[in-house]
């Protein structure tokens, strides 16, 4: 995936942003943990709260980051392109990322992936290859927003998919009859008292 | 203090230091990219990478490594070699080989030290990483492809310019150095990223493509431009100046200089002076030397000397004021005066110098400004007192102009009467000040340069003496000067005499018919307007206000062009030296002084630059104490009495034109088209 290094210019332009009264709590929650004169620690979380209230992190939330914290703003640009969770671009109301890494690709995420790159419009869904995502013995696994949904093939991902579309949320979690990462098809041993 | 061993050698280094200053102290040279001394330290460029016992079994980079007791360091082993080399490998893999056309060749680092250190072919086959280049306003020119990432230029933004503008965005192999939402660095200090970046992905944009820098001459020399006289390179190339950049002095200028010091230097090359001129009937019209000095001698021959004025300007070599200041002697005129601004400077040395030195204000430890915005009257000096900001427990405070100075200051009011209540005690700053083991209060040209100056100066000097602040350990009254020719004008006298007339007598009389004529030694700063009908001698090197209204012009040597001697604000005689000749007709001004007092018949007692210095030496021994900063004598001056409400205004209200040289510059008018762009977008 390529990086954002610049200001992006293709992005609808957002002329301001507010924290509501609910997620601007959640901020003074967060600066709270640090000692006074140090709330520039909580800049990570405060731009997670910023990008769950709006979906993605314009310009303008990162500017109102920078003077919520008392920072200069390049600094807040920094650490939002540092870190690839950091959206700067608007994104579908479900991302989809979907894991490539060798455990994963060798149980079948390009099948996966083609799927997902299939739903994906903008809107509903986004797409996003990601590096592992520490879910091995479930692969392949896909993040969905905060969720991971495992052990999936193209048929159980299109599952997934339609049940986003009409609006339900599907069980998180394996997609196979199998509890977490225990064998499939219900345990194989220690089954006596 | 720790004893270590390098490469064998055993030293005693002072505690605290890091391994790479110890091998320095050792006489080893190191290579780095990233560590800088007056930077903070980073430590990633990898390139001052060591062996050191006891430590682990893998090299480490000196920059950020503490000295310890019995430390063993190793900087030649083949280890280092090894590692360093596979350093410059990995550097080189995205750089681009375009030294020929780069305009850092020649005075790169990474050019110097590859030789060292580089791999004589690429092992690398794939692309280079390309990267797009940054705007970053008139004076810095970006190729980021040639960027390695050593975060020089980030830190000294946000350190020592203060401003938080520059960052690294991205990661890994997308890491850009940017300012991310793409606009112009609002520093007056852009020009030192240049000289800090080790490679060539910022270059000077003036100086783009035009030079070698093995093709220049190069000419110690003084700054004019502000009254801090920073110590400058002066690079020419045949007569002209190519480029100018600082030389170090830490008790001056550290490494450091602003835009204008730097980039003023476009101005030299237009509307100069290069021949001498005589009005004619309401034309100024091409004339000789012997020319313009017959209508001088006609018009002055027989005329009352108390007629007669002269007013020096704000870059003039000592030499030429001297001169001048003889040669109004010998025609009998008190009439002189040195201080276009009206400032009510006059008194013993101690009340027109910044006693405590530019240096004294790395130990102050509570600072008051007075009228003062030295940002724009003094970048540089302005980057030194936020260094003592950063370096924590100095309060400070300002009683004046308003304006972002870069760290934060206390604003206790605006005008006279401020001052008024703190010097009685009234306000809570007053305590911090008494409670101050060295109190600096740093008096700007905003505070005396008006009608009552002189009472302004008086309070200042009373805080200071409450405060204690003038002792034999510590003087901490400090005027800081806008001007270079100011302290030197004053330590020789160019004050009105018994019964003489200041500026704005002279004008006065002008406009009143009083005076005959006046004499501008590059004086423009005034108001030629009001110099009514009065017969004016313009001598100076550029075609600005007082050449235009000049009756005879006289062209004279600007400050690349002639050696002359300057007094910077705390009173620190320095030599400039001549880097190239002046163009045409145009001569040294002392000489021309020398030249014409002979045939007004009043012949000055020197033929020879040394004997000029002499004069000077007899005139003030100050001038003998060469790059010293001699304390000025103190006693009473200024004059008790009433103030206006008037508020202080810096005397700098655009730092990029400020004289007849940066006003002449197209740089200096892109600098400002470029500020007022970023102040509108805010």
């Amino acid at each position: 995936m390529a990086m954002i290094t610049a200001d992006p210019k293709d992005v609808p332009q957002v002329a301001s942003f507010t924290f509501t009264p609910e997620y601007m709590a959640k901020v003074q929650e967060l600066i709270a943990h640090y000692p006074p004169g140090r709330q520039a620690s909580a800049v990570i979380g405060v731009l997670d709260l910023a990008q769950r209230q709006q979906g993605w992190l314009p310009r303008v939330a990162m500017n109102e980051v920078a003077r919520i914290l008392d920072m200069a703003p390049i600094r807040v640009y920094e650490i939002a392109t540092f870190y690839t969770m950091f959206q700067l671009k608007p994104k579908g109301k479900y991302l989809l990322q979907v894991c490539t890494t060798t455990p994963c690709w060798l149980r079948g995420s390009e099948a996966v992936m083609k799927a997902c790159q299939h739903a994906a419009d903008g809107e509903i869904f986004s797409v996003q290859e990601v590096e592992c995502l520490g879910g091995c013995v479930n692969a392949p696994v896909v993040q969905i927003n905060d969720d991971f949904y495992e052990d999936l093939d193209e048929a159980s991902m299109n599952k997934v998919l339609d049940a986003f579309r009409r609006g339900e949320t599907p069980k998180p979690g394996p997609q196979v009859d199998r509890q977490t990462s225990a064998p499939e098809g219900g345990l194989t041993t220690l089954k006596g008292e | 203090m720790p004893k270590v061993k390098i490469d064998g050698v055993e030293i005693e280094v002072p505690a605290g230091i890091t391994v790479l200053q110890a091998c320095e102290l050792a006489g080893v040279e190191i290579p780095r990219f990233c560590y800088h001394e007056r930077l903070s330290i980073a430590g990633n460029c990898r390139m001052c990478l060591v062996e050191v016992k006891p430590g682990p079994p893998k090299p480490q980079a000196s920059c950020a490594l503490p000295v310890a007791d019995k430390q063993e360091i190793f900087t030649k082993t083949p280890v280092v070699q090894k590692a360093r080399n596979g350093v410059m490998e990995f550097l080189l893999i995205n750089h681009p080989l375009d030294c020929p056309i780069c305009d850092q060749g020649g005075e790169c680092d990474l050019q110097d030290q590859a030789m060292a250190y580089g791999f004589d072919r690429s092992r690398y086959h794939e692309n280079k990483r390309a990267v797009p280049d940054k705007e970053l306003g008139p004076l810095v020119k970006t190729s980021m492809n040639r960027c390695i990432h050593c975060t020089r230029c980030i830190r000294f933004a946000t350190e020592v310019a203060g401003v938080e503008e520059l960052g690294a965005t991205g990661r890994g192999e997308s890491m850009e150095v940017t300012t991310y939402v793409e606009h112009a660095l609002s520093t007056e200090l852009a020009g030192n990223l240049v000289d800090l970046c080790p490679v060539g992905a910022l270059t000077s944009k003036p100086y783009a493509f035009e030079a070698r820098s093995w093709e220049l001459t190069k000419t110690e020399s003084i700054d004019v431009l502000d009254g801090l006289g920073s110590n400058i390179r002066i690079d020419t190339r045949g007569a002209q100046v190519m480029r100018v950049l600082p030389r170090l002095n830490d008790d001056v200028n550290e490494e450091w200089i602003s835009d204008k010091t730097r980039h003023a230097i476009d101005g030299l090359r237009h509307q100069r002076l290069d021949r001498p001129y005589v009005r004619k009937a309401g034309k100024l019209i091409e004339a000789t030397w012997d020319e313009a000095f017959g209508a001088i001698t006609t018009k002055l021959k027989g005329m009352d000397g108390a007629k007669i004025a002269a007013i020096a300007g704000d870059q003039c070599d000592a030499e030429s004021m001297v001169a001048l200041k003889d040669l109004m002697t010998a025609l009998g005129s008190p009439n002189i005066d040195c201080r276009q601004d009206g400032a009510k400077l006059d008194g013993p040395r101690g009340s027109y110098i910044f006693n405590a030195g530019v240096h004294g204000i790395d130990s102050a430890d509570a600072i008051l400004l007075i009228g003062s915005n030295p940002r724009t009257e003094s970048p540089v000096l302005n980057a030194r007192i936020r260094k003592r900001y950063l370096h924590g427990r100095c309060a400070i405070a300002s009683i004046g102009p308003v304006a972002d100075l870069t760290y934060p200051v206390e604003r206790l009011g605006a005008g006279p009467a401020t001052l008024r209540e703190l010097t009685d005690g009234k306000l809570g700053f007053f305590e911090k000040l008494k409670a101050a083991k060295n109190p600096l209060i740093i008096v700007g040209m905003g505070a005396v340069a008006r009608e009552d100056g002189a009472a302004v100066l008086a309070m200042a000097r009373e805080l200071a003496e409450k405060l204690n602040a003038v002792r034999e350990d510590w003087n901490g009254f400090a005027v800081l000067h806008t001007t270079a020719a100011r302290v030197g004008g004053l330590d020789l006298g160019l004050v009105p005499g018994e019964g003489g007339r200041d500026v704005a007598g002279i004008l006065a009389g002008c406009e009143k018919g009083e005076i005959g004529a006046v004499y501008l030694l590059a004086a423009d700063e005034i108001d030629t307007k009001r110099l009514g009908k009065a017969f004016v001698i313009y001598q100076g090197h550029h075609g600005d206000a007082g050449a235009h209204r000049a009756d005879v012009i006289l062209p004279g040597a600007a400050y690349t062009e002639k050696p002359g001697t300057y007094v910077n604000t705390e009173g620190r005689v320095q030599l400039g030296r001549r880097a190239g000749y002046p163009p045409g007709d145009a001569r040294e001004d002392w000489a021309i002084l020398r030249a014409l007092s002979e045939r007004l018949g009043k012949t000055l007692s020197y033929d020879t630059l040394a004997q000029v210095r002499s004069r000077l030496v007899s005139v003030n021994k100050v001038f003998a104490a060469i790059d010293q900063q001699v304390p000025g004598a103190w006693g009473p001056f200024g004059k008790a009495g009433t103030t206006t409400d008037a508020a202080f205004v810096s005397a700098v209200a655009n730092f990029y034109m400020t004289c007849p040289i940066s006003r002449a510059s197209r740089t200096m008018a892109d600098c400002m088209a470029s500020r007022a762009h970023l102040m509108a977008a805010e």
